[in-house]
């Protein structure tokens, strides 16, 4: 009994810090639109400055204060990221700013490497607070304690702030809906600010508030961000009472996982996750997303044509230069070329998803991860040929997005991500605990491709065909029936339905057909590397992917391909730097700022300005 | 009476709706018959558009039947409803803004030929001539290149009807057709409706708050008020009834002067 009640005060005070980041993010969300990737960043960098300021501050006094003063610090950087980063991008398309968040991400990760370097760093103990207390028996730390009495306040504070505040008043009105708050002369902008200092300050008071448990390292961020979108979105988009339950949920379920279950620990909060969006779709208490609620953001997207003559002579002429490339490029040239093509196919077809569907999966990785598995497990346990892997491999991924669909496009927005998110994280824990059969983080190797295609030359012509084919596959499914359908659904559900159209078959049909497509991207990346790793089923995985297509044009039929080989190409130059994330960083803010409808769509706009194309919308 | 005792294109029997408490639609009883244009009225909040959604499908009724040729098509989903031959139009328009004109009707079109889970071929190129006359029918053929997100406001309503009509319905429903549209405009899209309804012998259900559109062309009124049927007649006793003037006018004269113009 003692032991069941000590353990559930650890989770409580685990939920401390989780609640504090998670209602930053909630808030942020709810008023910005902005699903915020560097959330997670904000919350090391409280960790890393509280920790610097209680090197000089001492005492009881200097560790509170240096754990508030690292909030108020990390909500001036979020303000700083805010001006410079996201307010020219907030006409762009809608999800556009993630990729900046991502690129946010990049650069806070190297300039804490820069600053604090590469060690993990211990947190203090907080001065007054380092025993323990019996508690039935069972010891449980101070501080612990001290934590779960401050969390509430926080809860209570922060519910003040927002429902008994003009300033509360504001937010929950930009909440519901901001273009009316704007109409009502409330500056905008500097409410997006003001929001964005709050919600960076509660992620810094987060990293700071958990230093005498967890320390500070650099993994820190990516390591709570799944967590965070967890925890708000169980609790439900925009509610702080929702957030803290999902806290202690979470945080509560986890202490016993460890403590029962350990295989557990790595799926336990997506499972719950799972479960509350499937029976509760807006989470626990959270209110119903009415699709186009928020209006258009940005431009209409424009019609799409299949390519003109000229558009094809062009593209066939680049294929015959990429075609010839073994003849004259190195060896390193052709693998290279050969990577770039099985990732702008995973691209494109992530792209058919959110470009044309709109359903923006965050779980996209499970599906080529999952082709190269199926491919790898084949080959290893059934000795099938590589010809038969390569062709079941698909149909594998392509059943697993059968199922992941079908639990999913029920949910829309951001739920949805969510739920694709979870669902791809259980995938991979699979494959990741799973050590007998799929070698867990070891992986799989020795899976080479048969003898005619063992040579890089002809491995390469052979992803060229497979994976150019499967590219060019995708561009005429778009202009097929079948895509038109799919895009008439996103546009207008309401009248899709009214002329016959089961909108919601559709789109799991899409996500199937998408997650197949990947699992082709899979199987050609497993036979080219020759072995496969749980990496490739995981969250950065998906969210290469995510940035890409964004990055490119979501609005454009090309953007995937066209951002997915950008990305690899400058990552391939890049990586060689020291601080090549800080470089990478920088990069993706300039491109997202500079092209703010990502590469192609901002090239067809200069080309349109300029006349050498013709604009629809004159 | 038996299922369906009579020929009528709709009928509706002691269609309610209430939500939590409220009710928004209270045991609406009519026919449709075939070729009639028959215009739903009364003011805001009467449940107008709460009855279209039932008989459309997009609301669930709490209580009555709606048959259609004589089949219960109660509490189907819109689409079923869609393919027994019955379009309809929106009161705030729903187009596939990401296509252009002639697009949006050519993808009704896919639809009715059930060709919407096809890989094959390109779907620009097909059903365009059937879809280009269905254009020409509401006067659009000009714009059929034109994305559908720049169009007016009014021209978004006539492709809403173009679309309707692609798969040649027996039965067209319209929720507010002309709201929202200057009066010159209202006179031709409902003279269009008029003309396309006795060129396909179709029966049309709208809702309307002009009464010049109603008066000129409808053949029948019903008058909802509080979700109640207040009246079911011609446009004569219907302009003379003193329950419809009290909802309508407070009591007020102008009901009776012919011609009189409404803001």
């Amino acid at each position: 009994m003692g032991l069941i009640v000590a353990q559930i005060l650890t989770g409580l005070a685990n939920a401390a810090a989780l609640f504090l980041v998670a209602s930053g993010l909630s808030l942020i969300f709810g008023v910005t639109r902005i699903v915020n990737f560097a959330h997670g960043s904000f919350y090391m960098l409280g960790a890393f400055i509280g920790y610097s300021l209680m090197q000089v501050l001492p005492g009881a006094i200097g560790f509170w204060s240096s754990v508030l003063l690292a909030g108020l610090l990390v909500g001036v950087i979020g303000v700083i990221v805010e001006l410079c980063v996201l307010r020219p991008v907030y006409k762009a398309p809608e999800l556009f700013q993630l990729v900046a968040t991502f690129g946010v991400i990049l650069v806070i990760q190297d300039l804490a490497l820069m600053i604090w370097g590469a060690e993990d760093v211990l947190g203090p103990r907080a001065p007054g607070l380092k025993g323990i207390v019996r508690i039935m028996g069972e010891p449980v730390p101070k501080y612990d304690l001290a934590l779960i009495a401050i969390t509430p306040f926080v809860l209570f504070g922060l519910w003040y702030l927002i429902s008994r505040t003009r300033v509360g008043i504001l937010v929950r009105a930009a909440t519901q809906d901001r273009e009316m708050v704007g109409a009502l002369g409330v500056n905008q902008a500097w409410l997006f600010t003001g929001v964005f200092f709050l919600g960076a300050a509660l992620a810094g008071l987060g990293g700071a508030v958990q230093l005498p448990k967890g320390g500070a390292d650099l993994l820190m961020d990516f390591n709570i961000l799944a967590a965070i979108f967890v925890v708000v979105v169980i609790g439900g988009m925009g509610s702080l009472p929702g957030a803290y339950i999902a806290a202690v949920l979470i945080s509560v379920l986890n202490v016993f996982g460890v403590a029962y279950l350990p295989q557990s620990t790595l799926v336990l909060m997506f499972v719950v996750m799972a479960v509350v969006l499937t029976i509760r779709p807006y989470g626990l208490l959270g209110r119903e997303e009415v699709v186009g609620e928020h209006g258009q953001v940005g431009e209409p997207e424009q019609p799409i044509k299949p390519a003109g003559v000229k558009a094809r002579i062009a593209v066939a002429l680049l294929l015959l230069v990429l075609a010839l490339l073994p003849l004259f490029g190195s060896k390193f040239a052709t693998i290279l070329a050969t990577d770039i093509i099985i990732f702008c196919l995973f691209a494109a077809s992530l792209h058919f998803l959110i470009g044309l569907g709109g359903l923006v999966s965050f779980g996209h990785a499970a599906f080529f991860g999952g082709g190269a598995y199926a491919a790898a497990l084949l080959v290893s346990y059934v000795n099938a040929p590589m010809e038969l892997a390569f062709l079941l491999a698909p149909l594998c991924a392509g059943m697993a997005a059968v199922i992941i669909g079908w639990l999913c496009i029920r949910l829309t927005g951001v739920y949805f991500a969510m739920l694709t998110l979870a669902l791809a994280q259980l995938l991979w824990s699979l494959v990741f605990q799973w050590d007998e059969f799929t070698g867990g983080d070891d992986g799989m190797v020795d899976i080479w491709p048969a003898e005619w295609l063992s040579s890089t030359t002809a491995y390469f012509y052979f992803t060229m065909i497979v994976g150019i084919g499967g590219i060019l596959f995708l561009r005429h499914v778009a202009h097929s029936p079948f895509g038109y359908a799919l895009r008439a659904s996103r546009d207008s559900a309401r009248q899709a339905e009214a002329t016959g159209i089961n909108t919601k078959r559709v789109q799991w049909m899409a996500f199937s057909f998408a997650g197949a497509m990947a699992g082709v991207a899979g199987a050609l990346f497993v036979f080219s590397k020759g072995s496969v790793f749980p990496v490739e089923l995981e969250i950065a995985r998906s969210f290469d992917g995510l940035i890409v297509v964004f990055l490119g044009g979501v609005k454009t039929l090309a953007g995937g391909v066209v951002g997915a080989a950008f990305l690899e190409l400058v990552k391939d130059y890049l990586t060689r730097l020291e601080y090549w994330r800080l470089a990478l960083g920088i990069l993706i803010i300039i491109v997202v700022i500079l092209a703010p409808n990502g590469i192609v769509g901002s090239i067809r706009k200069l080309a349109q300005r300029s006349g050498l194309v013709k604009n629809h919308y004159e | 009476m038996n299922e369906s005792a009579n020929d009528a294109v709709l009928d509706v029997r002691g269609l309610s709706k209430s939500f939590g408490g409220v009710d928004a639609v209270v045991d609406v009883s009519f026919t449709l018959q075939r070729g009639e244009l028959l215009a739903l009225i009364g003011p805001n909040g009467a449940g107008k558009t709460t009855c279209f959604n039932m008989l459309m499908g997009q609301l669930k009724p709490s209580a009555g039947k709606v048959y259609l040729n004589g089949e219960n098509i109660t509490g189907m989903a819109p689409r079923r409803i869609w393919r027994k031959g019955v379009g309809r139009t929106f009161q705030i328009t729903g187009t596939y803004s990401s296509m252009t004109v002639v697009e949006n009707i050519q993808m009704a079109l896919l639809s009715h030929h059930r060709k919407i889970y096809s890989m094959m071929g390109v779907a620009h190129r097909q059903y365009r001539d059937e879809a280009m006359q269905l254009l020409q029918l509401v006067g659009m053929q000009d714009q059929s290149e034109r994305p559908c997100a720049i169009l007016a406001y009014g021209d978004l309503k006539r492709l809403e009807i173009a679309i309707a009509l692609s798969h040649e319905p027996t039965l067209l429903l319209m929720d507010e057709p002309t709201a929202g549209m200057a009066p010159q405009e209202r006179i031709a899209l409902m003279q269009l409706t008029a003309d396309i309804v006795s060129e396909k012998n179709l029966s049309v259900l709208f809702t309307e708050h002009d009464m010049d559109v109603v008066f000129a062309h409808a053949h029948r009124v019903m008058v909802l008020n509080r979700g109640q049927l207040i009246a079911n007649a011609s446009v004569e006793e219907v302009r003379n009834d003193p329950q419809v003037q009290e909802v309508y006018l407070g009591g007020g004269t102008l009901f009776k002067e012919q011609g009189a113009s409404h803001a």
